[in-house]
Order: structure tokens, then sequence, then C-alpha cells
């Protein structure tokens, strides 16, 4: 699916120049094929029948109208929107003098794992946490939360009883008395509909008194979202959201849900297995995956332009090998050069947009890069990983860089090979039959078009 | 009449159901499946659907799209009811095509001495649970179990494991965590009971280096019991959406899914994606989860999902 819905807005739109004006059909099929988008992103129905009226508003604004380019102003402005929507709401933590983080959810959405991640994060801002073991349900969930915290040193609180109430209680004591000034308590998984274990979730929540309320939240969840959100809201009234198993590739349309109908901001963003993959969340970013159509997309289109095939099989064939080396970063820079102005092109890269900020990027910038790669040697070209304090002193010297430069470099690959890894293997394989998914529901039934049943899968 | 244990796991003879399990199940099912039901119904307003009126199908579009049975699906149920020349009865007509997407009701494989069965998913789905639930119930029809625990990664997933396999008297094969989840699949599969059983780590499917360790355990299952495993089965968790078809997709590639465990479904999620599964990917679903008790793990009746999907 991806950046087709911008390639299916530039169709359903884009004719205006051989018509002169939008006429309002155009405009129902453009936002026909938005609401479809969003639907197999998983967002809400109700909450994109709202969304979509919306949108259509502000496509019906003079801009839009006068545009030549009709398609992307409306990706443009359903860009925007929800990105807005959901931006809002403050995403930092609130802090006492001894803080207390409740984590609540349905089963398996990650909460044992997160409340560890959580910890570390803490741990890095020179908070002294401790982790409150208050899942009785789950076999050997307490555990797992003792496990988790030996890896990363931090103190779990366990007490022998079968009520999570005294659980709670006892660790927040003990907590105190070896005096940690945060901790999270990790509760069991429930369903919101389970009235017994909603209300021990609002008993442990009275105990504990905390000053944030996280939701932690599947991003794979589909419709039940809504349902899963807002029944929380009303039991415990959680402060925010935590988005876990977001290194898959879904397109996560459950967090614009929970967004539009709690209010509630989301927070945290959880990206992969080990436990230092819990990121800040970024509402622009979430915005593009929804819509399935990033910046990192625009870039790979332009780049599989640009990059003779053979050469593109090659590195994809590494890439699926988890490798992405500096000789390869060396590549994609070149491949860069061949793509048009640099400045716009560097700053779609996630990573080294946040690095670069609003520095220009000019041609020796780039020559510096190349440089400093040509400056390793064929073994930390090959595996970065061997490129210690003394061998970046080596490396700024030989291509006259300073350390700091080198640095920025070597978290520039890292990103990039996170990225790649994250599209190379999920979403880029996913692609041909993702596309096959672009069929429209009421297109579908008014022709009457005959659906070919797919082919098995799974039966080699 | 819904599908026994017996049925499922193909004993000759076996009876469907008897009225009083049936009373017990349905209860269960209807009572967890309640909230969807009303919410199908409510959305499909169905004394006011009026076949001639597009925004009754938009209805019916929506109240599908609600239960996670996903654009592609929907498409397929809506022109097969309109195809239809009777719609008096929408939600009977409904339930029909539904089933019928689903195909017969299947069997699990177990009829191998030993039968292995290899569980895979994503994280959090439900999988050793499943595992617990599904070695009580061969144990009662039986069967004597290994369960091997092969998830080598999460903390405390073999602790897990071993409480299930004391509650339902099944033989338990454990490893080394952070070693080999191969190695412990085939100590386990070496394991002289009817059936075998082996848990794995939950993984993203995007992870590919996680998908060929998955592909590897498989391997050496094969390598060690020809025909093995017997039964692949993917566990989803019936609150997940649409990329529920891509873990089906990828799974499927990886390690030769035969069949899908929709867990949770006590909850108030649909478990939609099931139908987009099935009717996308012609995989059958064996096996539903519908509590965290021993009991509650059910072979799957593709009729009385459908029923209680749209309450007929």
């Amino acid at each position: 699916m991806f950046d087709s819905l911008a390639d299916k807005l530039q169709g359903a739109l884009g004719d205006l120049r051989k018509k002169g004006k939008l006429d309002e059909e155009s405009i129902s099929r453009a936002m026909r094929e938005i609401r479809l988008a969003l639907l197999e992103a998983d967002v809400n129905f109700t909450v994109v029948r709202d969304f979509v009226g919306r949108v259509r508003e502000k496509a019906l604004g003079e801009e839009i109208l006068k545009s030549l380019t009709p398609g992307q102003q409306v990706v443009k402005v359903v860009h925007e929107e929800l990105t807005a929507l959901m931006g809002e709401g403050e995403s930092g933590l609130a802090f006492g003098k001894f803080t207390v983080i409740l984590l609540a959810g349905l089963q398996g959405s990650g909460k044992t794992t997160t409340a560890a991640k959580l910890a570390l994060q803490l741990r890095k801002r020179h908070r002294k946490p401790g982790l409150i073991a208050a899942d009785l349900q789950r076999p050997a969930a307490i555990d797992q939360l003792e496990q988790l915290g030996k890896q990363i040193q931090i103190p779990v609180f366990r007490t022998d009883t079968k009520d999570a109430v005294e659980a709670t209680r006892s660790g927040l004591e003990r907590a105190r008395a070896e005096g940690l000034d945060t901790v999270i308590v990790d509760t069991a998984g429930r369903l919101q509909i389970d009235e017994e274990l909603m209300q021990e979730l609002e008993r442990v929540r009275d105990v504990a008194g905390p000053h944030n309320i996280l939701l932690v939240l599947d991003a794979m969840t589909g419709q039940e979202a809504v349902n899963v959100a807002q029944a929380f809201d009303e039991r415990i009234a959680f402060d925010g959201v935590i988005l876990t198993k977001l290194d898959g590739d879904t397109r996560g349309g459950a967090a614009l849900s929970v967004k539009a109908v709690t209010g509630k901001p989301i927070k945290f963003a959880s990206t992969g297995e080990k436990l230092d993959a819990l990121e800040v969340f970024h509402p622009d970013r979430m915005a593009s995956r929804i819509l399935g159509m990033g910046d990192v997309l625009t870039l790979i289109e332009r780049a599989e332009a640009a990059v003779a095939e053979d050469e593109q099989a090659e590195m994809e064939k590494r890439l699926a090998a988890g490798q992405f080396t500096f000789d390869d970063f060396l590549k994609a820079y070149k491949m860069l050069r061949r793509m048009g102005p640099l400045q716009g092109l560097l700053k779609m890269i996630p990573g080294l947009k946040d690095q670069l900020g609003d520095v220009d990027v000019d041609e020796r910038q780039l020559g510096r890069v190349e440089a400093i790669v040509l400056s390793m040697t064929p073994q930390e070209r090959r595996s970065p990983i061997v490129i210690d304090g003394k061998r970046r002193i080596r490396i700024a010297n030989g291509s006259g860089a300073t350390v700091e430069q080198v640095n920025q470099l070597l978290e520039a690959r890292r990103q990039m090979e996170k990225m790649m890894k994250q599209m190379g293997r999920g979403k880029m394989p996913a692609l041909p039959n993702q596309q096959a998914q672009q069929s429209s529901l009421s297109a579908a039934r008014k022709s009457g078009v005959k659906r070919k049943k797919k082919k098995k899968a799974g039966r080699k | 009449m819904a599908r026994s244990w017996g049925q499922l796991l193909g004993d000759s003879d076996a009876p469907a159901e008897t009225a009083e399990a049936q009373r017990g199940f349905f209860g269960r099912l209807r009572e967890s499946l309640g909230k969807s039901r009303r919410a199908l119904t409510e959305q499909l307003q169905v004394a006011a659907f009026d076949p001639a009126d597009d925004a009754s199908w938009e209805r019916l579009e929506e109240a599908l799209i609600y239960a996670d049975v996903g654009v592609r699906a929907t498409a397929e149920l809506i022109r097969r009811l309109e195809a239809r020349q009777d719609l008096s009865e929408l939600n009977g007509a409904l339930a029909e095509e539904i089933a019928a997407l689903f195909g017969d009701a299947p069997t699990l494989n177990v009829r191998h001495e030993p039968a292995v069965i290899l569980v895979v998913g994503v994280n959090g789905t439900g999988k050793t649970t499943t595992i617990g639930k599904l070695a009580n119930k061969l144990r009662e029809h039986g069967r004597s179990v290994t369960l091997g625990a092969a998830d080598t990664f999460r903390a405390a997933a073999e602790e897990q494991l071993d409480i299930w396999a004391q509650r339902s008297g099944a033989r338990f094969v454990g490893g080394e965590r952070g070693g080999d989840p191969a190695a412990v699949a085939y100590d386990a599969v070496g394991s002289d009971t009817d059936v075998v059983i082996v848990d794995t780590a939950g993984r993203l499917h995007t992870q590919s280096n996680l998908m060929d360790e998955l592909s590897k355990v498989r391997r050496v299952i094969a390598g060690r019991r020809e025909g093995a495993p017997h039964e692949v089965l993917l566990v989803i968790d019936a609150t997940t959406g649409q990329n529920g078809l891509q873990q089906a997709r990828i799974f499927g590639d990886a390690v030769g899914v035969t069949g899908v465990a929709l867990t949770k479904l006590d909850g108030s999620a649909k478990g939609g994606i099931a139908v987009a599964i099935a009717y996308e990917l012609g995989l059958p679903v064996k096996l539903v989860g519908v509590g965290e008790g021993l009991e509650d793990l059910r072979p799957f009746d593709p009729d009385d999902f459908a029923r209680a999907l749209v309450a007929a």
C-alpha cells in the first residue's frame, strides 16, 4: 500500500489541468481513497469518518482548488491533520519527590518488558528507579520481571502474596526504604470487560497513588483499540499511552484511534526487543506511517530511479542479511549524489535529520563523509563494531575531521542500518501483496469485479 | 452441533459435543462475544436493511470492518451477498457466507507417533498459554504429551511453560536461557510421547534473523523425525488488526504454517482477522482461546464462529 495513497489521490484529483477545476466526484473519490487507506491501517471506522469529514472541508478550501497538484495538496492536508491530531498533549512524564508510574493494559501488550525498558530510560535520566511486580496472574510473570531487573541491575520488589494490592503496597514501602525515587508498578494484563480484574486495578491505583498511569498498547491492535482505551480511561483515567511492537510492519492506526477517542497523548514507542529500544513518540513519523508514505519512501522511490538495478539487488541482498557496512554507506552516499539536491535528500533519512538540524549540507561536507570512510581500514568498514576510541582518533586524523564528526558518522550509519532493517525486512517484501489490497470496497461492489482467490500461502 | 475435541483430533467415532458441554461452551462464547454480537447487530440495523439502498450496504461494510474482517474479505462478503436473491434473513445469510470463507471444519493432525506440533507467533499472542491448554486437552483424550521450551529468549518463558506442564501432566524438556532453541526442539522431538509440542519465542515477523532462526528450528525437527512437524500453529491474538495478514504470510513463508489458533476471544474483540486470513491465504483456524482457564481452549467450528460473530 504505502506510497500509493499519494498516487491514488493524484489519480483522483490530478487531472485538474485538463478539467480546469475539481468536481464533486473527484473529491469524493479522493476521500474514499483516504478512508480506505486509514481503514487498512486499522484506524477505527468512526474515527475515520470524522477525520475524512474534516479533511474534506479543508480540501474544499481555496488553496487546494487553485493548486495545480491537488493530489499532493490533499496528501499534505491529511498528513498535517494527522500529525496535529496525534501530537497534542503533554508528552513528558510527571515527577514528584517519590514518583510512581503505573502500567496497565491487555494481556500480551508488553507491560513487563516495557516496565524494564522504562526503568532503564529513567536511570539514564539520573533517577533511581525500582520495579514492583504486581502481576500475580500470569505464571512466572514475576520471574520474568526479576530476570529483566537483574539484566539491567534495577531492583525488583516481589511479595509472596496472591493479592496485587498488597504486593504494590509492600513494594512501595520497601522502595522508599531503600532510598529510590521512582517506581514502576507492573500490573497483570486484563481484559477491559473483566469486572473483577478492573476493580483490582482500581484498588492497585488507589494504593499506588501514581503520578503517571500509562496504558501499554500493542501497535498491531485492530478496531478493538477504541474499546480498550475507552474502558481503561473510564476506570483508571490513564495519562498517556506507550505504544509497543512498533518495530514490526504494522501501520499502527490504533495509535490514532486511541488519541482521537481519549485525547490522551502517546508518550513512548517501543521499537525493539533490546531493553534500550524505547523512544519518545514522534507524531509526524506516526502520521507518515499510518498513511504509509513516509519521507523515507519518497527517498526509496528516487533511489530506485537513480540506482542501477543490479547494484540495487546486491544492496538488498546485503540488507536482508542484516548488514549495512560502511562500504554500503559510501555507496548509498554516492547514490544520493546522483539523486538530486543533497540538502533535502539527507534530511529525509531518519536520524540524519535530527543530527544535521538546519545545518547547510554542501558538497564539502559530503566530501568529508567520504574522506572519513576512506580513512577506515577495510575491516573497519566491514564491521564498524571494531572502531574503538583509538581508531576513532586515527580515522579523524587521517581524514582531517574531528573525532566528533567521526562519531556522528558512526551514529548515522547505525541509524541507517536500523532503518534499513525495519524497511528492508518487513515493508519492502510486503509491497507486492499489499498493493493488491488497494481495491476499493464500493468500486468492487458497484462494478461487480470478480476477485480471484489468492493462492494459498504457507503450504510449502 | 459444536465441534468436539474428539472430532478435532480425528479420533474414530468421535461424537460431536454433548448438549451439556455444548451449552457450557456456547454460554461462554456467547457471553464473551456478547459485546461484539450487540455491536454488529446494532451496526447492521438488520430490520432497516434495504438491498436497494446504498447506505444500508455501507453500514454493512462498516460493521464488517469494525469486526477487523478487513477491506478485501469485506468486499468479497458483500459481493456474495449481493449475488443472493433473497436477503430477508440477512444475519443468517451473512453467517453462511462467513462460514463458507472458512471452508470445512479442520482437524488437528496428531495421528503420527509422535505427532509434532510447532507453535509460533509474534510476541504476546498467548503461545505458551495455548500450549498449556492444548496439552491438558490432549492428556484428557488419552495422549501422552511432551512440552519443549524452545523459547530460550524471553525471561522466565521456560518457567511459565514448566508450570503448564505440571498442571496438565505433561513431560517437560527445557534448555538454557539464551541457548539454541533448535537444540531444545531436537531434544523434545526425541521424546517418545504421543504428542510433542514445541513452544517458540515470540518474534515479530519483520525480524528476519529471528525468522531464520525459526526456520532452523523447523529444519532440525524435520531432520530428527521424518514428516515432522505435522502441525505448525500460528497463534494470533483476536485483537489484532490487519497486520495479522502479514504475520500469517511471513510466518507461512518461513515455517509453513498449517493452521491458526485464535486467542483472547473472551474479550470484546471480534477476531475478524481470522476471516481475512482464511479468505486471503486459505489458512484454516483450528483452535480458539476463550479465557485463561485450563478448559478455555476449543476446537474451531466455522458455523459457530460465524453465527457468534453476526449473532444469527
